[in-house]
């Protein structure tokens, strides 16, 4: 009984101490991916993976002994397969293959597309990745999250090991550091969110203030759908064909008002958003300044999305009334992105510092499987001693047996404790492997595994 | 007191720069710094006003280096409640220079007391210069208030989003914060005005005596009585209220020095140097 116990706290050991073991030799990091900038959407849609799909692919992976660690992530943009293996060219191939297998492309119809990256420049494509510095619109925040579903996923099917937990956790890191260390991610480069952050300017808050929606529209319904995100008051929707404008009034729990009212909408609305077809001015000039005066001047936003515009440009003059038609705000966006790519620089001065930071604890590696081979061994040897040690000695209670386990252990981390020290620290001038060397040879390490 | 002054004066250039720096790299401890310099500054610049009145027993307004010295530690005062109330950090730019360069003039000035004067130190003295001072103070923010406005203004109104539209705060935020403080000033005068009537009925028997400070203080008063009424009933707010209390602050600037300067009036021995 006792001596069972002992073997099923030993198997549980193994469990927790061989997956390092299996670092025993230096592996590459090795990343293959596709993005919007080396494959046409075509191409994309036909590669991507769904989020079981991934789980699947990494259970596959999980057979192929070329890869030993391996992060799978698919976004509209991106395929990439991230991977550490032995053998770089090996593990390549086999993503290749798994690829065209699972997703019945001939092998040949994206190998064009792909980039294969290893070392520090797999290390610099993740972080550039997360941080939205390869993204197609600079610095935008859904990536980061992308990334550690993937990444989640991953750790579910098991299939990262120590360099890509390390690897994701820095990459995760640096791509916080980059968000709220530069401005990348600072202001809107969307028209419809460019148009909320002006609204912002103009009201401080945007909560309780309520909207006139003239006509609709993609663009305009989604300004809408940012200004209830923002907690803004209620909606009313203006159409031609009053049944039309009941419909999109239902959808964000407006009210519908007839186009004949519009002026009068125009003295409770504080931001009116304008999207119809009409070819002439809906809202004139002359107009505003009586309406200015019966809503006591308090701010009137108007966003005008149309083309021909519906919203006399002449409003913008009136007092504490504001116009912005589709190109100024496109203006604003440009120049928003202008900014980010300044900020991006800065966000590329982050990464550099990072990848040579991960280079050094990568380096550093190779110690440990070492460490960890020499560690198992000695268990091994304890745990041999115990079993037959125990054999006579059945009077021992379960106490008395948990005390000489735990003092086998603490005999190990006695033992091995200055050994690990002298094996950790960088006192040996960069020759590091011959003590490493001497190490392995001394214990007779590399036959055990 | 000099040296006081001087160390007074070190730390709102201090906080000063600190504000200019936030201004340029936007990091939020530069405003905190540059708000506790101004504070410890303030205390310092409290100390020696209260020095001064316990040394010679008269409110220490009684020339114009003591006037400026009484009119920049208001400065500070209504700039830190205000800080404090509506978080509008920005306006440090505006507060934090104005109150050194107040300082700084006031340490030019030469500091002995005008000997003799008829001074009966009594509540209603006392009520009418430091409500006066208060109100000053908050339509000389109010002011600073109705540049960033304009500025604002300008830049969403031309579409030209650059250094300052990113920095400043919403037109809104301006607009309250300056109607808070013009509703705090004109309290203020309203207040100042009428304990210096009492003021002038108890040692010279008359309320009001058609001297220049007291008509253009009335004019003061008249203006920004004016710019509440409208903004009460028509809604004169945004721009208008900005460039209102900008006027506005220019002619109580007059009032304070110009009168003096150029009109003569039982003022006058205040700002006398």
């Amino acid at each position: 009984m006792t001596i069972n116990s002992v073997s099923d706290e030993v198997k549980n050991r193994q469990l927790i101490v061989f997956p390092c073991a299996k670092y025993s030799a230096m592996l590459d990091i090795v990343l293959m991916g596709l993005n919007h900038n080396t494959a046409p959407v075509e191409l994309r849609e036909c590669l991507a993976f769904s989020k079981d799909e991934i789980a699947d692919a990494l259970e596959a992976f999980k057979r192929c002994p070329a890869v030993r660690e391996v992060i799978l992530f698919s976004t509209c943009n991106r395929v990439e397969i991230l991977m550490t293996a032995e053998n770089r060219a090996e593990a390549v191939e086999a993503a290749k293959e798994f690829l065209s297998r699972v997703k019945k492309v001939p092998k040949n119809e994206f190998e064009k597309a792909l980039y294969i990256h290893d070392g520090d420049e797999a290390v610099r494509h993740i972080f550039r990745v997360a941080s939205s510095l390869d993204s197609m619109v600079l610095g935008e925040p859904q990536i980061l999250g992308q990334i550690k579903d993937a990444y989640r996923t991953a750790t579910l099917k098991k299939t990262s090991g120590v360099i890509l937990n390390r690897l994701l956790h820095r990459t995760f890191f640096v791509a916080k550091r980059v968000r709220s260390e530069t401005g990348i991610g600072d202001h809107a480069v969307s028209i419809s969110y460019a148009a909320i952050e002006l609204g912002r300017k103009i009201f401080g808050t945007l909560e309780g203030k309520k909207t006139l929606l003239i006509g609709a529209g993609e663009m305009a319904e989604l300004a809408v759908e940012h200004l209830i995100r923002n907690r803004a008051g209620d909606i009313f929707v203006a159409n031609r064909t009053f049944e039309r404008g009941l419909e999109i009034a239902n959808r964000f729990h407006g009210k519908a008002i007839r186009f004949e009212e519009i002026e009068n909408g125009l003295q409770y609305a504080d931001i009116v958003i304008s999207s119809t077809g009409a070819i002439d001015y809906i809202v004139k000039g002359k107009q505003v300044k009586g309406i200015m005066r019966r809503r006591k001047n308090r701010p009137l936003f108007f966003i005008d999305i149309a083309v021909p515009r519906n919203i006399d440009p002449e409003i913008n003059r009136v007092a504490n009334s504001y116009v912005y038609d589709i190109d100024d705000l496109k203006s604003v966006i440009e120049e928003n992105i202008e900014d980010r790519k300044k900020e991006s620089l800065r966000g590329e001065r982050i990464v550099d510092e990072a990848v040579i930071r991960f280079r050094s604890w990568y380096e550093s590696l190779d110690v440990v499987p070492t460490i960890v081979a020499l560690r198992s061994k000695m268990e091994m040897i304890a745990r041999s001693e115990i079993k037959k040690t125990l054999h006579s000695l059945n009077h021992l209670s379960e106490d008395d047996y948990q005390a000489i386990c735990r003092m086998t252990n603490a005999m190990i981390n006695k033992i091995l404790h200055d050994p690990t020290i002298f094996l950790k620290s960088n006192g040996h001038h960069g020759n590091a492997s011959i003590y490493l060397d001497i190490t392995r040879k001394l214990f007779k390490l590399d036959d055990e595994n | 007191m000099k040296i006081v002054m001087i160390i007074i004066l070190l730390f709102y250039l201090l906080s000063t720069a600190a504000y200019v720096a936030y201004l340029f790299v936007q990091k939020n401890y530069m405003q905190q710094a540059g708000r506790c310099m101004l504070t410890v500054g303030f205390l310092l610049h409290s100390l020696i006003i209260g020095y001064g009145f316990v040394q010679s027993g008269h409110i220490p307004v009684r020339n114009l280096h003591e006037t400026l010295i009484m009119a920049g530690w208001a400065i500070v005062c209504v700039f830190l409640v205000f800080q404090y109330k509506y978080r509008l950090k920005i306006l440090g730019i505006y507060a934090a220079p104005l109150s050194a360069l107040v300082l700084f003039i006031a340490y030019q000035m030469p500091g002995e007391p005008v000997p003799d004067q008829n001074l009966f130190n009594n509540f209603w003295l006392i009520s009418h210069i430091v409500t006066i001072f208060i109100g000053e103070a908050s339509f000389a923010l109010a002011c600073g208030l109705g540049v960033l406005y304009l500025i604002q203004e300008h830049a969403i109104k031309a579409k030209n989003h650059g250094f300052f539209y990113r920095r400043l705060p919403s037109l809104e935020l301006l607009d309250t914060t300056g109607y808070a403080s013009i509703v705090v000033g004109f309290t203020m005068l309203t207040v100042g005005l009428i304990t210096g009537f009492v003021y002038a009925k108890s040692v010279w028997g008359r309320f009001w005596d058609w001297d220049p400070k007291e008509v253009w203080s009335g004019i003061t008063w008249l203006i920004y009585a004016a710019l509440l009424h409208e903004r009460l009933t028509v809604g004169w707010r945004g721009r208008r209220s900005a460039i209102l209390s900008i006027i506005g602050f220019a002619v109580l600037l007059f009032t304070f020095f110009g009168v003096n300067f150029f009109l003569k009036g039982h003022h006058g021995e205040f700002t006398r140097w």
